[in-house]
């Protein structure tokens, strides 16, 4: 076996300790069914999904509780039968820590599917199966979460697609879902592959893996032995390697600046794990309902868990032999891009790609963080070719005009600057905080323009209020000025009708 | 700081082990030169890291700065040393703490510390020294001069004036002064004094502490190889044109303070520029005005002015040679 195949390297990238055998050591395991199953409605990039069953509701597995609430926006279904037994704002995993709308079930135990039907999608037409994928659930789950759905319309907008990337780099070091995934399910994601290829009526499938997964590349190699149109191509483990567009350069060597799409350079990519949700959904009619989690770090026995969502992480924590050191810290996602978990009292959603025990030098007090020197470690590390030391100088002296104009929002906030930073500087957290303040400013400004609009309006109004009261009070005053006048003149009339009848009566009288 | 946001692993480079690599690489080259010039240079290199540690020390403590993490990042080591090490080492003691004091004071902390220097510390040190007492920074010790370990303490501390015949040229400065004297540089080069082997194996002695930060990724190939390079190329050319008149390519590149300039002093982070095309430019600028002085100016040795006047172009160079972002045109 050949160790690479051609690959166009990107910049920099890291090459960190992987840590991933911690969890591969043992098979995916499944638990019994929990309790209680609490389903967040926003497990995905876009709207909150809108709630279809109410408080005392009987549903099945599988069945929609919650729809997309547009395009932008992903359904919810049960993960089990059961009874609703709650909708309210319950603690969700996300690095906020805000509560946000959840639907509990509570298991009847019998885990009964609702009746499942498989998508004859050659009759239909990929229109259609896009419109029955809004209505899947399924949404990315390399642990972006971006609707599957939309991603799908975004292509067909761009025209005809001619290749299929399947992600299968998983980069960042600990996470090992996909890994096993891949391991334990061969034959079924090589199907999915074969699926999707064939919905998507690509040219090619390209299997892109980094070269530490050994085990993974032997079964995909033997599976695709017979398949022309699907390869598997190695690259070599730096991340951040499984970045949608570093992949595609790694393996196509076409540069995809930001703001533009793959799609539009006729390459759709998705990850091993959304390959078989959409297997599942398309094959056999089940909608996205659990995943395959990294449960791994400083735990007593690390491993891959297949866990329906809304499982409460806490009983997977505990499954898995609870933290050995005890500090009660726990990282969502990988080392570099993932977040610190509010607390574990959250359910298993879709974006929960890996969970990990914090080890101690995870919290513990970083090394002194001293001036940057300029080395340019940084400079070299970085895979979007950006200059990070100069970025980090505009950011902390809130040059924000400067770090726009050397592309600080091309930034991928991958971490690689500050993992090699030798003065320890915190680089990211410098980045995100310029884009927060650069997103507020202009919010604001908006939200100024706004106002003043608003008030310019408001202006005019009471200016045009005011003329218009004036006319009619001139008008009004107009008018009745001459009918007070014919009035007096009346008065005074009838006065001196008054009057000459009465002295035509007396002079009656004197007659 | 505690860790709140991603990333929460982090690499092990660290400023001080970074320094510490750079100082490691300057042995080879002191090695050698002790060996053929006794123990002269190591003296001043022990008294120019004291006065720099306790310079840095009190300027930290009137700057109110955590002094245990700056002390302990070894960038005023560095500066001493290469400060040291430019200096000629039958200097007395006093040039040494005047120049190491100048450097770590006004150079780095007037400035802003660690960082935020925009002259390179030891260059303008030595470039203070060289104007202030060119009678002093131009002697350089004779290797044939028998120097123990009395000597050196005893001109450590008074200077040169008992001892007659320790000084002498450097091939640099000798074949200038030659050359003033309208010769042909051919019968000038094959003189002894124009062909101090013992300096060329110092400045060998850098070369591999250079190649040592090369392939520990501590510097990146730019500036050595373009530096060298440059410097290859217009004396080469020069040589071409009028071999009568110009040294060929090989008696720039192994005297005076080439390797120790192209491995150790040019390749200062903080003075320096960050972008690899701006490197270039930058060492390319350095080689050029080496040359410059060397052969036309009116200093035998060039380096100092070189860098100090390349660091002032270097927002200039940073500006102009921002690479290309991924994907974009």
């Amino acid at each position: 076996m050949k160790l690479f195949d051609k690959v166009f390297k990107f910049n920099g990238g890291i090459r960190a300790e992987t840590k991933k055998n911690i969890s591969t050591a043992q098979p995916i395991r499944k638990i019994p069914l929990p309790k209680k199953i609490v389903l967040p409605l926003r497990q995905h990039i876009g709207k909150l999904a809108k709630l279809k069953v109410d408080i005392g509701d009987e549903v099945l597995k599988g069945q929609l509780i919650a729809e997309a609430d547009g395009n932008v926006s992903a359904a919810i279904h049960a993960s089990t039968s059961g009874k609703i037994t709650a909708i309210e704002k319950r603690l969700i995993p996300h690095p906020s820590g805000l509560p946000d709308f959840c639907i509990e079930i509570s298991p009847d135990g019998k885990d009964q599917w609702i009746e499942k039907k498989a998508i004859p999608w050659k009759k239909i037409g990929l229109d259609k199966v896009n419109e029955l994928l809004l209505e899947s659930g399924i949404v990315g789950l390399g642990g972006a979460a971006f609707p599957t759905h939309l991603k799908l319309n975004n292509s067909k907008k761009a025209g005809a697609l001619n290749t299929l990337i399947v992600n299968a780099a998983e980069c960042e070091p600990y996470i090992t879902c996909d890994d096993m995934l891949m391991r334990e399910k061969t034959h079924e994601l090589i199907q999915g592959i074969k699926l999707v290829h064939e919905i998507l009526n690509v040219k090619e499938s390209v299997i892109g893996i980094e070269d530490n997964k050994t085990d993974a590349i032997n079964f995909i190699q033997h599976a695709i032995k017979k398949e022309k149109n699907i390869s598997l191509q190695i690259v070599p483990t730096i991340y951040p390697s499984g970045d949608a567009k570093r992949l595609i350069y790694l393996l196509k060597g076409i540069k995809i600046p930001k703001g533009r799409r793959s799609s539009d350079y006729g390459i759709q990519m998705f990850n091993v794990a959304t390959i078989l949700a959409i297997y599942r959904f398309i094959e056999f009619g089940e909608p996205s309902i659990s995943r395959i989690v990294t449960i791994t770090g400083n735990l007593k026995s690390p491993r891959n868990y297949e866990l329906l969502f809304g499982t409460p992480l806490k009983e997977i924590i505990d499954d898995a032999g609870g933290q050995i050191i005890k500090n009660d810290t726990f990282i969502m996602g990988g080392p570099m891009m993932g977040f610190k978990l509010p607390s574990i009292d959250v359910p298993v959603t879709k974006a929960m790609n890996c969970i990990i025990s914090s080890e101690p030098a995870m919290i513990e007090e970083k090394k002194p963080v001293l001036p940057c020197i300029r080395c340019a470690r940084c400079a070299e590390a970085c895979p979007v070719e950006l200059q990070p030391q100069e970025l980090f100088w505009f950011s902390k002296s809130k040059q924000l005009e400067k770090a726009e104009e050397y592309n600080l929002f091309d930034c991928i906030e991958c971490g690689c600057c500050s993992y090699v930073c030798p003065s320890n500087i915190p680089l990211v957290q410098y980045y995100r905080f310029a884009k927060s303040e650069i997103i507020e400013e202009r919010h604001e400004y908006e939200q100024a323009n706004i106002a003043r609009e608003r008030n310019e309006f408001r202006l005019q109004r009471l200016e045009r209020e005011k003329l218009e009261r004036a006319e009619r009070n001139a008008l009004r005053r107009a008018q009745s000025s001459s009918e007070e006048k014919t009035k007096l003149i009346d008065e005074k009339r009838k006065a001196i009708a008054d009057a000459m009848q009465r002295i035509e009566k007396e002079d009656d009288k004197n007659d | 700081m505690i860790n709140l946001q991603s990333p929460f692993v982090q690499g092990s480079t660290s400023v001080s082990n970074i320094m510490f690599i750079v100082m490691l690489a300057l042995i080879p080259g002191l090695i050698i030169y002790m060996y053929f010039f006794g123990i002269g240079i190591l003296l001043n290199i022990i008294l120019a890291s004291i006065t720099a540690i306790i310079a840095e020390y009190f300027i930290l403590k009137i700057r109110k700065i955590p002094t245990k993490v700056f002390l302990t990042d070894n960038t005023a080591l560095v500066t001493a040393w290469l400060l040291a090490l430019s200096i000629p080492s039958i200097a007395p003691w006093w040039i040494t703490v005047i120049g190491t004091l100048f450097a770590i004071i006004i150079a780095k902390h007037f400035y802003g510390g660690i960082g935020s220097n925009i002259f390179n510390p030891a260059m303008i040190g030595y470039a203070i020294l060289l104007i202030s007492f060119p009678a002093i920074m131009t002697k350089w010790q004779n290797p044939s001069y028998l120097y123990d370990a009395n000597i050196a303490f005893s001109v450590f501390m008074h200077g040169i004036d008992n001892y007659d015949g320790i000084a002498s040229a450097t091939p640099l400065d000798y074949v200038k002064t030659e050359l003033l004297q309208n010769k042909n540089i051919l019968p000038i080069l094959n003189e002894p004094l124009a062909r101090l082997t013992q300096m060329q194996w110092v400045g060998f002695g850098f070369l591999l502490g250079g190649i040592f930060l090369l392939f520990t990724k501590i510097i990146t190939w730019h500036l050595p190889v373009i530096y060298l390079l440059t410097l290859f190329t217009i004396s080469s050319l020069f040589h071409l044109i009028d071999p009568s008149q110009f040294a060929p390519f090989q008696f720039h590149l192994l005297n005076g303070g080439t390797m120790l300039a192209a491995f150790f002093i040019i390749t200062d982070p903080v003075s320096g520029p960050t972008t690899p095309k701006g490197k270039i430019f930058f060492a390319f600028l350095i080689a050029l005005l080496v040359y410059l002085i060397r052969v036309f100016g009116g200093y035998p040795e060039g380096i100092a002015f070189a860098v100090i006047f390349a660091n002032i172009c270097v927002p200039l160079i940073d500006n102009l040679t921002q690479p290309k972002v991924f994907g974009h045109d």
